[in-house]
């Protein structure tokens, strides 16, 4: 049994974290530091390495190299305290289940194995739903709702658990504009009781409610602020980089030839 | 048909037919959600080296299947996750090889070569009763571990990566499924052999996936859908006088395309 983390400070911690797959890196010497109650943003390009970093801070992935610590712990035992919203692409949406099945299975890893699933669990999946507005569609099957309602269950499958950390990898794919505002809205409510970080490959559309952003194209170019630095955009994408004006949605716009 | 029932190997084929629906009903609902027909197609085939290697050590054939389908199940699960071959590659290399070994594993046995073909496309009019005293028991290993994994078993199939993140032994829940294949597949070879077990993993459970979201639902579904489609093969291949497994085969085949089409056009 662990135990529980402290209220304040550092809650995830990545230092000199290297990853190679079949001796290529995928991450080249990263160190980061999360703080409770942080809202940070990782951008990159596409196979940058940003699912493989939020597979290392929860321990799907061992790097090859360096240290990670979960709130104090190491990332298998730290996992109890973080959420994880995976990349939408990956599940079978003519998969037969139910929105609250759905839901419940996020209690799994802290409810009793072998056993039904108990009041107590049952309690937070109704929490879940009830705060991102998706308990209306309890009994309905998965797949029949739309992007931005799938969104929103499997973030409640992230949150039946009372995370201490919301890890969220293209939370935006799939979903419409419209709903995408409500979704960030989300996110900042969520912030009184969590630190988010939140994986995108669209500077667009990370930029207005994090309040830190990090660049990652193998190595991570980080500053602990959400000032975009030309430099760092430009070696991360590896192309030039426009920003236009601060406060609006920044835009990557790709030189012609 | 009440009058074929004064019949005992009539009434074993039946029973036969229903206890394997049971385990197939269940098993094949994993089969088709978590998209895994392929791997149960070669585990299914490579049983039947598991035949061979019964006759040549003397033992009741179905016997020498249970482990052999389940060492080849394990083999493919284990080289597929933990190697750099991919699993399908394991799976297509592992299939053959059991059958090969099958092959010659009878070739070596002393005497004249036994029925083949019963054990490829079924034999259930030639089902004997210690076969059935087997199949329960198999059904009962099948049902207990179900219901006492229920929960981690729709975990895996839905999304095996959460499920790890969640702390799940993923990967030793998914070789013991495979483990239960290989024990539903052993049911089946009586019904309709290694090469048509294929057919009732996949057929009940992709229909009635149709008409329920609930993974229990369509477990009890898929057990009737394949009771029906056991028995009423059964029976058509004895008015029709053709071979039952393939009848069977056919008749679930059939009420398939035609659900299909009746669906397309709602």
């Amino acid at each position: 049994m662990t135990t529980m983390p402290p209220e304040n400070g550092e809650i995830v911690r990545l230092e000199d974290v290297w990853l190679h797959f079949d001796g290529v890196p995928v991450l080249e010497a990263i160190y980061l530091s999360i703080q409770q109650h942080d809202f940070l943003g990782i951008i990159g390009p596409n196979g940058g390495g940003k699912s493989t970093l939020l597979k290392v801070i929860l321990g799907l992935l061992e790097p090859t190299r360096g240290e990670v610590t979960v709130f104090g712990h190491t990332p298998e035992q730290g996992r109890r305290y973080v959420g994880y919203v995976p990349q939408f692409s990956l599940f079978d949406r003519d998969f037969p289940i139910s929105v609250w099945d759905v839901v419940l299975m996020g209690r799994m890893g802290h409810s009793k194995r072998f056993s039904r699933y108990s009041d107590e669990d049952k309690r937070c999946a109704e929490n879940a739903l009830e705060t991102v507005e998706m308990l209306k569609f309890r009994n309905t099957r998965i797949g029949t709702l739309s992007g931005g309602q799938q969104q929103r269950v499997f973030i409640a499958r992230a949150l039946v658990t009372e995370p201490r950390l919301l890890l969220l990898d293209e939370p935006m794919t799939s979903v419409d504009s419209p709903m995408q505002t409500e979704l960030y809205e989300l996110f900042e409510s969520l912030r009184a009781h969590m630190a988010i970080v939140m994986v995108s490959h669209d500077i667009s559309a990370i930029s207005i409610y994090v309040d830190t952003v990090a660049c990652l194209n193998r190595k991570l170019y980080y500053h602990g602020t959400k000032e975009l630095l030309t430099e760092d955009l430009e070696a991360a994408y590896q192309c030039p980089v426009e920003l236009i004006a601060h406060g609006v949605p920044h835009r990557v716009l790709k030189e012609h030839e | 048909m009440l009058a074929l029932l004064q019949y005992e190997f009539m009434r074993n084929a039946l029973l036969a037919a229903l206890l394997a629906s049971i385990a197939c009903g269940i098993i094949g609902v994993y089969v088709v959600v978590k998209r895994i027909v392929f791997i149960s197609g070669g585990i299914a085939h490579a049983a039947f080296g598991g035949i061979g290697l019964g006759y040549l050590l003397g033992i009741e054939p179905l016997l020498g299947v249970v482990p052999f389908s389940i060492g080849a199940a394990l083999s493919m699960g284990i080289v597929g996750r933990r190697t750099r071959i991919p699993e399908d590659t394991a799976i297509g290399i592992l299939w053959a090889i059991g059958m090969a070994l099958g092959v010659v594993f009878i070739g070596l046995t002393p005497g004249y070569a036994p029925d083949l073909f019963g054990y490829l496309f079924g034999s259930i009019l030639a089902v004997p009763a210690s076969d059935l005293v087997l199949m329960l028991i198999m059904n009962a290993a099948i049902i207990v571990t179900v219901i006492t994994l229920y929960r981690e078993f729709q975990a895996i199939s839905f999304d095996e990566e959460y499920a790890t993140a969640m702390g799940l032994p993923t990967e030793r829940l998914y070789l013991l499924l495979l483990c239960l294949i290989a024990l539903t597949v052993v049911l089946l070879i009586r019904v309709v052999g290694v090469i048509l077990v294929i057919a009732l993993l996949t057929i009940p459970a992709a229909l009635s996936k149709r008409f329920t979201h609930r993974l229990s639902t369509m477990m009890a579904l898929s057990v009737l859908l394949c009771a029906l489609f056991t028995t009423g093969g059964l029976w058509l291949s004895y008015i029709l006088d053709l071979a039952s497994g393939a009848t069977i085969v056919l008749f679930s085949g059939c009420a398939f395309l035609i659900t299909t089409v009746l669906f397309q056009h709602q």
